[in-house]
Order: structure tokens, then C-alpha cells, then sequence
């Protein structure tokens, strides 16, 4: 368990990775990334039951996390290799020919981390409730989370596992959607609309907490209650509300960062706004 | 000649829910997942006997191919089954990427597959999935010709850990295999020795070919027949061994010429024995309305299509 200053501190260093990472292979998703820093350190450092030395692909008596907004890597891969799944080192090899680091989540190369493709959206959650049934099935008590984006709600397959989870009582599952408000063709609301997530979640049945995602302090004590509320035996829905390209003052909610990485002196500009805190791969 | 014969006709759908129980009773790991089809891919009696084991999604398909690959965490085999269509042109993002990407032990039971689904139509008739599904790498496909092969097809999949594609169909066919013979995932069956001209058929139209190989007999010419129930992967060393013997193929099957069995096997040929080959199946066009026996006349799947097609390649030989 780390305090919360060291969580900063590591949701820093993972920032300034999804940086140096996408500079160098002058291609990736550093914007929703840079969002999603301060969940995934605080999920992966403090709440999650995992064993990361020894991973199994099985994942029994773990907590298990899937990624369906599979673009993300850049932040997917920072926080396995910070958390000792993989050397530090191999984060520059993202991207790159024959490297583990695939650009978008891959079993194809045998990282240790992950479990499941994503990239194609829309998949993720119900993978998630697919390993959830087989938890309750094996009697394991562990907890399934999942996160997704908000762009990538416009998939109808999302709303084929939204409604089954509650139908079903899939009871250790907490599905966090990552709300930025920003997809590739600019704000969610132009594009599609999403409209009020939580009511239409309520109205699926799900148990919906607010969360702000970049407040250590508030993610630690959400997902806390998100746990508490599943003995009341309906998965949780968690509404993080995030600024994509956060931590970089030209990168904060910009949708091109979405897609687009930064130049050699972007990237000297951003890292000067954060600090190496665990020393840069 | 080897003569073969039967006592009833069974569909292969059931042999598919017959095969399911009996794995799931040998194996507790077995889960079940359909939507909102359980009679009609017979899942019926699964679904009884193990009710926890089984996952009725509703009308998701996409769901349920995304919680099939999930389940198969934690070691449970998952067979995930409505119409073949619906398993496979709806959801084929799905397959490649939580299935086959992602290497899961996930079973794809496909049922009601191929032209003889009758009535309904073309757009319950799926003529493409085995190519879809062949082409994914790593996926296994099998087509079993009869109940007792489809009941065998089953408990193998069960056994073998990958992704696999199980097509079976929903009209009743002759049962004239044995549940006593070896079934071997990627091994075909030699049915009927011949020297003229093999006979490759699979599914449905193996119990055809047969009887086009007994009629071509009394014609005087010798027809091999085999089975071909593993499109993928392909049991190169039997077709191979055949073909230097005879010099020719017919393939026969109910399914888009374009992706199939015969598609398989002629880029077998062209790359080791360029051979004549004939192809019969559903020539690049969709289905349509009709009896299931209306359906395979009006596209010569039938004996006197077999045999016409052996005359022509045993004239280009």
C-alpha cells in the first residue's frame, strides 16, 4: 500500500512514461492516457488483489482488470511495467517491430498483464462479465473491473452487456467509464450525444457512484464504496469524470491529442511539467 | 464397394446437444451459452441438468461472444451456440478479436448452417462462415456429416484446448457413421476406395456422395469418397495420397464455392499436384425460400450433381 503522495508520485512518473513513449514512437493515444493516469495507479498500487511477479493468464482468487478502451496502452503499459509485471526498461519498445508492447493490448506476444485484446471497442465489458460468471462459478471471491471510454459508449454492443449484468446479478463487477467528454472527431456531445450516463444506467439497474478522477484522495474512497455496494448483489457503475491530456498544460483537453503525440520540443515543454519521481525507463 | 446404410435420420444439431451433455457431464469446466434459441440448438437437456453451467444472454450475440472469451478465464470451455449466421457474420469482429486474437478456449456451435435451413431464407442461410472462420488464424473448423459424427465432433472439441468453429445443421440426414470409429480432429475419413476420381465431401452432402459413388460404380467408374469433416486444418497427407492416385476431384458441399471445402482443397492442388477439380456448392449467390431438398436440386447438391460433376473432370484429366 502506497501513501497517497507516493501514489502522485508514481501517477507522475507514469505521465511523464506515456510522454516519452509516444514521442519516441512518434505514434499512440497520449491524451485519454494522461486522463487515466491517476485511476490506473491508484487501482493497480492500492485497491487491486493481484499477484503481478507471477502472473497466470487464469487469474484465479486475483482481482482482474479489463481495458476495453484498448487505445490506451501508452497508460496500460507504464502502470504494468511500474507495478512489476515487466521490466521498466522494455516501455521503449512500445510500438515497435517484434516488441511485446503492441500497440494496442495483445496476448499474441505474451506480455504478462494481460489477459484479453482490445482496440476494436465496445468489447471489454463483456469480457469482463464473462470472467466475472466464471469467478462466481469457481467460487472466487476476487473482484472483475473494467474500464472504458466514453466515446466508445456509442457501441451498441456495450449496451447488450449493460443490460445483462444487472439482469444477471453479476455481483463483482465494478465498470468504470472514463468521461473526458472528448473522442477523435471532437466532443462527445456533438458527435453523440451520451446524455445523462447516469440515469441511463440507473435505469439498467446499475448502482452508479461519482468518482473524480483526479483525486487520489476521492478514486481510494469510491472504489471503497463501489466494493461495499456489491453485496447488494448488482455490479457498480463508476462515472470518473477526467480532463483528457491531463498533467500537460497544452495537451488538457484537447481532443487531437487523442490520437496525435508530441513533437521533439512539445516533448521537452511537457516533461518539464512532470516531475521524475521513480526515474524515466 | 463398401456399402453403407442406415437406420434412421437424425440432424446433426442434436448430435451437437447429445455430445454437449455427455462433455459436460465428464468435464465440470463445460459452460454453455446460447440466445435465446436453447430448443433449437438443442441445449435443451444441458440447460437442465446443469443450470449454473448455463448462460442464457438474450437476443446479444455480440454479448455473448465477449462473455464467452471472458468466461474462458478462470478455465471454464465455453460452448456459445445459436444460428450459424448469427455466430458467425454478426459477430466476426467479436471471434477475431476476444476469440481467435486473443487465443480462447472458446467453442463456436453453430447450428441451422448452409442452404438446407429451408424456409426461412437467405438471411438465416449462411453460405460464407466457413470461409470467415477459416481464414481467422488459429481457429479449427469442422463440419460433421451426420448425427453420430456431430456427437464425436463435440466430445473432441471438448478435449482440444483453441478455438474452434463446430458447424452443424438443422434438417435430419442419414446417420450411417459409427460412434465406434476413431474421430480424429484434422483426419479425414477414407469412406470409399477408388481409382478414378476422388470424391471430397463434407457435412451433408458426404452421405450424397456415397450414393453418387454406388450409381458411378454401376457406370464403371471408380469413385474414392472421403470424408472431410476438419476444413481446417486440412488432412493434406489423405487428399495428397488420393489425388496421385486418381488424377482428379470433385468437392461437394453446402456452402459458398468461393471460401470452402473445395476452395481448400484446390489451393492444396495448385501448390502440390495441380489436378482438374470440380467444385460443387452454392455458386457465389445467396439463398433463398424453399424445402431444404428444393433448395439443394435448384443447386445441383444432389447425387446427379455429383455425378455430372465427375464426368466433366474426368474429361479434363
Amino acid at each position: 500500500m502506497k501513501t497517497i503522495s507516493e501514489l502522485q508520485g508514481v501517477a507522475s512518473q507514469v505521465r511523464r512514461d506515456i510522454i516519452r513513449m509516444t514521442s519516441q514512437a512518434q505514434s499512440g493515444h497520449p491524451g485519454g492516457s494522461l486522463g487515466c493516469a491517476d485511476f490506473l495507479t491508484a487501482l493497480y498500487f492500492n485497491v487491486m488483489n493481484i499477484d503481478p511477479e507471477n502472473f497466470k493468464m487464469d487469474g484465479k482468487n486475483e482481482d482482474l482488470f479489463f481495458l476495453s478502451n484498448g487505445h490506451i496502452t501508452p497508460v496500460f503499459y507504464s502502470i504494468l511495467a511500474r507495478r512489476g509485471y515487466f521490466p521498466i526498461s522494455e516501455l521503449g519498445t512500445f510500438r515497435k517491430l517484434d516488441s511485446r508492447l503492441q500497440g494496442h493490448p495483445s496476448i499474441s506476444h505474451n506480455l504478462p498483464g494481460i489477459r484479453m485484446a482490445s482496440g476494436s471497442l465496445g468489447q471489454g465489458l463483456s469480457n469482463a462479465i464473462g470472467s466475472a460468471l466464471t469467478k462466481k462459478l469457481n467460487g472466487d471471491k476476487s473482484i472483475v473491473y473494467c474500464l472504458c471510454g466514453d466515446g466508445e459508449l456509442q457501441e451498441g454492443q456495450n449496451w447488450e452487456a449493460i443490460m445483462f449484468a444487472p439482469a444477471k446479478n453479476v455481483d463483482n463487477l465494478i465498470a468504470v467509464v472514463d468521461l473526458n467528454g472528448l473522442q477523435i472527431d471532437g466532443a462527445t456531445k456533438d458527435v453523440c450525444d451520451l446524455g445523462d450516463l447516469r440515469a441511463k444506467f440507473e435505469a439498467f439497474d446499475w448502482q452508479v457512484l461519482d468518482m473524480d478522477g483526479h483525486s487520489v484522495e476521492n478514486i481510494l474512497s469510491v472504489l471503497h464504496e463501489a466494493k461495499e455496494k456489491l453485496k447488494n448483489k448488482k455490479p457498480v457503475f463508476i462515472v470518473m469524470k477526467t480532463e483528457m491530456g491531463k498533467g500537460v498544460d497544452f495537451m488538457e483537453n484537447n481532443y487531437k491529442y487523442h490520437g496525435s503525440v508530441t513533437n521533439e520540443e512539445q516533448t521537452k515543454v511537457a516533461l518539464s511539467q512532470l516531475k521524475e519521481t521513480l526515474g524515466d525507463f | 464397394m463398401r456399402k453403407y446404410t442406415f437406420t434412421e435420420k437424425k440432424d446433426t444439431r442434436s448430435g451437437y446437444g447429445d455430445g454437449l451433455l455427455e462433455a459436460a457431464k465428464r468435464n465440470p469446466n463445460i459452460v454453455g451459452l446460447t440466445a435465446d434459441v436453447t430448443p433449437s440448438v438443442k441445449m435443451e437437456a444441458f440447460a437442465k441438468e446443469f443450470p449454473e453451467r448455463f448462460v442464457q444472454v438474450g437476443i446479444a450475440e455480440a454479448n455473448m461472444i465477449g462473455i464467452a472469451a471472458g468466461m474462458t478465464i478462470g478455465g471454464k470451455i465455453p460452448f456459445a451456440s445459436t444460428f450459424a449466421n448469427f455466430i458467425t457474420s454478426r459477430v466476426y469482429d467479436q471471434i477475431r478479436q476476444s476469440i481467435a486474437y486473443s487465443a480462447k478456449n472458446v467453442k463456436i456451435a453453430a447450428t441451422h448452417a448452409g442452404i438446407t435451413v429451408g424456409e426461412d431464407g437467405a438471411t438465416h442461410q449462411v453460405l460464407e462462415d466457413i470461409g470467415m472462420m477459416k481464414m481467422l488464424p488459429g481457429m479449427t473448423v469442422i463440419v460433421p456429416c451426420d448425427y453420430n459424427q456431430a456427437y464425436l465432433t463435440t466430445l473432441a472439441a471438448a478435449e482440444h484446448y483453441g478455438p474452434m468453429y463446430l458447424r452443424y445443421g438443422r434438417p435430419t440426414v442419414p446417420n450411417f457413421t459409427s460412434l465406434d470409429e476413431k474421430f480424429e480432429i484434422g483426419k479425414g475419413i477414407l469412406l470409399q476406395e477408388g481409382k478414378d476420381v476422388t470424391i471430397i465431401a463434407t457435412g451433408h452432402l458426404v452421405w450424397t456422395a456415397l450414393q453418387a459413388a454406388e450409381q458411378l460404380h454401376k457406370d464403371g467408374i471408380s469413385a474414392e469418397v472421403i470424408n472431410i469433416h476438419t476444413i481446417k486444418p486440412l488432412d493434406t497427407e489423405l487428399i495428397l495420397a488420393s489425388v496421385l492416385k486418381t488424377g482428379c476431384v470433385v468437392t461437394a458441399e453446402e456452402h459458398n464455392i468461393i471460401g470452402g471445402l473445395g476452395d481448400s482443397v484446390a489451393h492444396l492442388l495448385s501448390r502440390t499436384v495441380p489436378s482438374p477439380i470440380e467444385m460443387l456448392g452454392v455458386n457465389d449467390v445467396f439463398g433463398e425460400s424453399g424445402t431444404p431438398q428444393q433448395l439443394l436440386d435448384k443447386h445441383n447438391l444432389n447425387e446427379e450433381g455429383i455425378i455430372a460433376s465427375v464426368k466433366t473432370v474426368l474429361n479434363r484429366k
